[in-house]
């Protein structure tokens, strides 16, 4: 006689529809109310098929025949399973060639400003910048694009972002290289986009010209309103950089419409007023988009956020994702990008082997051309994977990458919420716990906290709106 | 599908997928059940007798497989399992040459030693 027990998977409600989200496969189905009787009654643990269908039909009034009905459609999504049977998914190989899709460019490590909470100039930096160039040059730059472009062959588009230090720093060579760049990409026929991230302090009208000109994307390192902003986000004389950057933030708002400009936002204990800094950034300034990561810190340093404060932010950002979907609901983009990310995640169905594509289809080179996993890990002796100039050390990136695997990543194995979060990020792991491969434990209740809400409010949509799901469609990557 | 309706796109290629399995008959673990077998009528194995001749290394026959062990002949015959049977061709072509009848002959196949 068959015994039928859960297989992995996370019941949730939207609108009015129970909803599974199966793991590892990353499929969501709306199912009937029969088919959560199911998952209900297999839910202290298995049942002989006798049992199951008994015991549900008599619960549901339902005919056995229609019961197990279900129980079949059920095992064939493998929402549930015969106990008798393990599924091994055993993790795909690394392809021999996986083409290069983005490369981040530091094209200094210099900065204008001396945020306290910098991960590459902070109390917990890993970079180890002493003797190493402060400035790419134009060779090294040049170097960089060609070996992106030889790098990321079979693709149809590729991109460059800008990163730093203080990205403007260099704004020289960052107009070289989109030039250099476009040139490339016409000669080859592929098709080419940027990004930069910037501290905004820096921007002028003309250079505002240039970027909406080149369609490059922007995004403002920005806390909030003054008093948040100005708390860790200082000269190194210790003022503020709020007033030097509103201007040229408005302005940048006002000229460049060729792209959606976003604000980044470092969560620390002087920044977790969600709703404020979110309705300053989107209303006040008038930024399309707002994403919010908690700063990357030890856990016992002054800017970093406790325990009850995280349970602050996650209450904030439940709240405002509603709002969110209220939008959606109404057709309506609204600027919280993280949900917006989620939703594009879930409505792929992702199954990630890795939290990112660090070291994979995303690179970081520094100023000296040395390649990193990203941008993150630039000028770190310890994790460099090769140089532009003579190519990546095959040994050491798979050896980053089989250490950034899930399927190394034991705690992992009983989450429901793997699929998105695969232990999360390389670099944070590696400030928190010495390992880049080590799964991020601190955030795992949060992690599945906002897995769940980005879930119910996916459901909603897809039963009441489902139209605004297209806007998902287009995978990121492509 | 009756009671699961998929939502998103991964659900929606896990859907097609059972669609296609289902119209296929994919092969599938003996525990998971499936659709009810089929008559099976098998070539040779076990509706005639052919017994086995091939010894192992130690001139026994605990260290062969159950299908050499038992049908050996006929898996050189007629049936498509690949069983280890002296070469034919070149090394021992005449060793089934004084067995024309497996029921009643096969005790003159001689024993091949590779």
């Amino acid at each position: 006689m068959t015994t039928y027990t859960l297989t992995e998977g996370h019941k949730f409600r939207g609108a009015l529809n129970d909803f599974l989200y199966l793991v590892p496969s990353g499929g969501i189905f709306a199912i009937d109310p029969l088919s959560s009787a199911i998952l209900d009654e297999l839910n202290c643990g298995p049942l002989s098929r006798e049992q199951l269908i008994g015991g549900v039909s008599q619960k549901t009034s339902r005919l056995p025949l229609e019961v197990a009905e279900c129980v079949e459609e059920l095992c064939q999504v493998r929402a549930i399973r015969d106990a008798a049977v393990t599924f091994i998914d055993k993790p795909e190989p690394f392809p021999e060639h996986f083409p290069l899709q983005t490369l981040v460019m530091n094209v200094t490590n210099q900065c204008n400003l001396s945020c306290q909470y910098c991960y590459e100039f902070g109390e917990d930096k890993i970079a180890t910048p002493e003797g190493k160039k402060k400035f790419m040059d134009v060779a090294t730059a040049k170097a960089s694009v060609d070996y992106l472009f030889a790098q990321s062959e079979g693709r149809k588009s590729v991109h460059i972002t800008f990163f730093g230090g203080e990205t403007l720093m260099n704004f020289p060579l960052l107009r070289h290289v989109v030039e250099y760049s476009n040139e490339q990409a016409a000669r080859k026929n592929i098709k080419i986009d940027f990004s930069l991230t910037t501290n905004a302090t820096l921007l002028t009208p003309h250079i505002i010209d240039f970027l909406a000109e080149n369609r490059v994307g922007v995004t403002v390192s920005i806390d909030g309103p003054k008093e948040m902003n100005d708390s860790f986000r200082v000269f190194s004389n210790g003022r503020g950089s709020y007033d030097i950057m509103e201007p040229k933030v408005r302005e940048l708002l006002a000229r460049h419409h060729t792209r959606p400009i976003a604000a980044r936002v470092t969560m620390t204990s002087g920044a977790m007023d969600v709703f404020k800094i979110y309705r300053h950034l989107k209303n006040d300034l008038g930024f399309h988009e707002v994403g919010f990561a908690p700063v990357t810190t030890s856990p016992d340093r002054l800017y970093s956020i406790n325990e009850p404060g995280m349970h602050s932010v996650f209450a904030q950002f439940g709240e405002l994702a509603q709002e969110y979907m209220q939008f959606a609901l109404r057709g309506e983009l609204h600027g919280f990008s993280n949900v917006s990310d989620t939703l594009a995640e879930l409505h792929q169905g992702v199954n990630k082997s890795h939290p990112c594509g660090a070291g994979l289809g995303l690179l970081g080179v520094g100023p000296s051309g040395d390649i990193a996993p990203c941008h993150r890990f630039v000028d770190s002796d310890e994790h460099v994977l090769g140089n532009v100039t003579t190519g990546i050390d095959k040994k050491k990136q798979t050896a980053f990458l089989d250490r950034g695997n899930i399927g190394a990543k034991y705690a992992c194995h009983t989450c429901w919420a793997r699929p998105l979060c695969a232990g999360g990020c390389h670099h944070e792991a590696f400030v928190r716990y010495g390992d880049t491969g080590h799964p991020n434990l601190h955030y795992c209740d949060w992690i599945r906290g906002w897995t769940n809400t980005c879930l119910e409010i996916y459901g909603v949509l897809a039963e009441k709106n489902p139209s605004f799901l297209d806007y998902f469609a287009e995978r990121k990557a492509s | 599908m009756n009671h699961l309706r998929a939502i998103n796109k991964k659900a929606r290629r896990i859907e097609q997928h059972v669609v296609k399995t289902a119209s296929e008959g994919d092969i599938v673990a003996l525990q998971q059940g499936g659709p009810a077998p089929k008559p099976h009528v098998p070539m040779g194995c076990s509706l005639v007798f052919y017994p086995g001749w091939e010894v192992d290394s130690a001139g026994g026959t605990a260290g062969l497989c159950q299908p050499v062990e038992r049908d050996l002949f006929d898996c050189y015959v007629t049936c498509f399992w690949p069983a280890h049977v002296p070469d034919h061709l070149n090394n021992s072509p005449d060793w089934t040459s004084k067995c024309a009848t497996g029921t009643k002959d096969w005790r003159n196949i001689d024993i091949v030693f590779p």
